[in-house]
């Protein structure tokens, strides 16, 4: 008798639920212990407390953000700049990664390597001509500055994880549709592109974040307080000879918040999408 | 039959390719936005960095910058400080894959079994790898504060210790390692898990037929059948971890206490852009990007991943 390899015995699921459960509270806790400070009244700032649900929680915190804070400014720019990114990153990336996966042409190997390499470069490497360029330039602060930045960093991942996508789709669906008399743009765009959702969303999520959860780039491309990002914005509240936790706090449970549901919302094809595209190349 | 119709370029599973002349353009058409905004952000810069590399730029010589040869990388590598960074950068970068591979393919193993609640888990396990990563190195700073940090409420709670984390070299150290071991396993997490379901589970029940022991199954089958999906996987985890900047530059706060919680980024960024120290940090990231680059190489080569599965 041979029993189904993924079945447990009584001890066996025992231990997975509690070697479970222990990893979940480590995720979760610094999560919770966030959403905890957001909630704390003025006074109670700097507790000793390790109660998740605060005494006398309430939502002041929330209100300072919205309504003492440059805060909905900041949200604005971080939504134009990952809106046009995001538009911007799946348009490339899934028009290059069907070249890449689909034709033979002079330069794709090096290209495509080249796109590799640019995943080692340290930041400084891009950081520091960048910062010297726009100065000389007179470029400094500007949304444009920023949404090509973040376009072209996130583009080697997500233009190798949609080559590998494509490639695991039959060339015979393109033939089929030739044969049919389709012109290749026709059967790039209705056959194969609607085959690729999953890819593409991961590749949504991939350029969103990209710009919506970037610091770095912003704090050397950005100086007008008018301008800043959400990130800019929240390290601000930490970087104060005062720390201000409960805005900060709060700040960063609103800024999480949509990605981590997209994320979740994505996280079914994220298994199959990551395996496929990146890795197996 | 497979084969490469080399005069159409198109690589065709049948054969039938005379529909596909002049794809060559299309091709180019589909791959030069990409390329064009690439070359802008990322291959200008780099050949603009290559060049000062060479220079003497500074805060003191911005404009009037002229080209010092090797100067600027003899300094770096005469430097103790580049050797103690990159004995921090490796040991940073080994410590974390090691506790992100471990925990997550640890993980995966449990959460490909028969098990209630096993989409809750995943969910709530993947939770560190979707909070942005500058919020969770901001939070896990405000978690390690000596006095009114979970971390140090807790250790006394329940051990009655107090542990200086900020404060120290080590104690810094160690913080930034935790904030990224909780950020990083869920990737790895997940690339396994993906991995693990497409072991079909007709190798185990052979396996048990052959009376073979549990750890026999996961040496001779798991590790094996697992290793193509997790080998790409933990290069680029290597590439990332090595250059992360987020964490350990926001954790320590620019690499409190007195500049000794730094990797090897996060010290040319503060030569960089708090010292203005120009041409000798473009040295110092053609140094890093080097050292990537050597192993990265090896890697490519010995996979071959510009093939396509079809090829």
């Amino acid at each position: 008798m041979t029993r189904n390899p993924r079945s447990l015995t009584f001890k066996g699921k025992i231990g997975a639920h509690a070697v479970l459960l222990a990893f979940t509270l480590f995720s979760i806790y610094p999560v919770l212990q966030v959403i905890s400070i957001s909630l704390r009244p003025g006074d109670r700032l700097l507790s000793r407390s390790l109660a998740i649900i605060p005494e006398n929680a309430n939502l002041h915190s929330y209100y300072q953000l919205f309504f003492e804070e440059p805060f909905l400014r900041w949200m604005v720019n971080s939504i134009i700049i990952s809106f046009f990114v995001t538009i911007v990153g799946v348009s490339l990336a899934a028009t290059a990664g069907y070249a890449f996966s689909r034709y033979r042409f002079r330069g794709r190997n090096a290209s495509l390597l080249g796109i590799i390499t640019t995943q080692m470069f340290p930041v400084t490497m891009l950081l520091l001509p960048l910062f010297i360029m726009l100065i000389k330039l007179g470029l400094y602060d500007s949304y444009l500055g920023l949404i090509i930045a973040y376009s072209a960093t996130a583009l080697p991942f997500t233009i190798w994880q949609m080559k590998g996508y494509y490639d695991t789709i039959p060339y015979s669906l393109e033939e089929a549709a030739f044969i049919d008399g389709a012109s290749p743009l026709y059967a790039f765009y209705r056959i194969i592109l609607p085959l690729a959702v999953p890819a593409l969303a991961i590749t949504a999520l991939f350029s969103f974040m990209a710009a919506w959860s970037e610091y770095l780039v912003a704090a050397v491309l950005i100086q007008d307080r008018q301008l800043f990002t959400l990130p800019l914005g929240l390290k601000l509240f930490q970087s104060n000879m005062e720390v201000a936790w409960g805005l900060y706090s709060a700040g960063a449970v609103i800024v999480s918040i949509p990605v981590v549901l997209l994320f979740i919302f994505l996280s079914r094809w994220l298994i199959s999408g990551l395996t496929l595209g990146s890795v197996k190349g | 039959m497979k084969f490469v119709d080399k005069k159409n370029n198109w690589q065709s599973a049948s054969g039938k390719s005379e529909k596909f002349s002049g794809h060559n353009r299309l091709a180019y058409l589909y791959v030069a936005p990409a390329l064009l905004i690439m070359s802008f952000v990322v291959l200008y810069p780099f050949i603009y960095n290559f060049v000062i590399s060479f220079s003497n730029m500074n805060l003191a010589h911005f404009r009037d910058w002229s080209l010092k040869g090797l100067h600027n990388y003899l300094l770096v590598l005469s430097e103790k400080s580049f050797w103690y960074f990159l004995y921090k950068t490796i040991l940073w970068t080994v410590i974390n894959l090691v506790f992100h591979v471990t925990i997550g393919v640890y993980l995966a193993l449990i959460l490909n079994k028969d098990i209630r609640g096993k989409t809750i888990y995943r969910t709530l396990l993947i939770l560190p790898w979707a909070v942005p990563q500058y919020i969770t190195a901001l939070t896990w700073r405000g978690m390690f504060n000596s006095e009114y940090g979970a971390v140090n409420l807790m250790l006394e709670r329940f051990l009655g210790v107090q542990y200086p984390w900020l404060s120290t070299e080590w104690g810094a150290f160690s913080a930034c390692l935790i904030a990224n071991i909780w950020l990083g396993f869920p990737f790895m997490m997940i690339i396994a898990l993906g991995g693990l379901q497409s072991i079909p589970d007709e190798l185990y029940e052979a396996a048990d037929i052959d009376g073979a022991s549990p750890w026999h199954k996961f040496r001779n089958i798991t590790v094996p059948l697992l290793k193509p999906v997790m080998v790409p996987a933990i290069t680029l985890g290597v590439i990332w971890t090595f250059n992360n900047f987020n964490v350990v530059w926001l954790v320590s706060n620019g690499g409190e206490p007195s500049d000794k919680t730094h990797i090897l980024v996060s010290w040319v960024y503060k030569s960089a852009f708090t010292y203005f120290r120009m041409g000798y940090a473009a040295a110092f990231s053609m140094i890093i990007f080097a050292i990537l680059f050597i192993f990265g190489w090896k890697f490519i080569k010995s996979t071959r991943v510009t093939e396509n599965v079809y090829g």
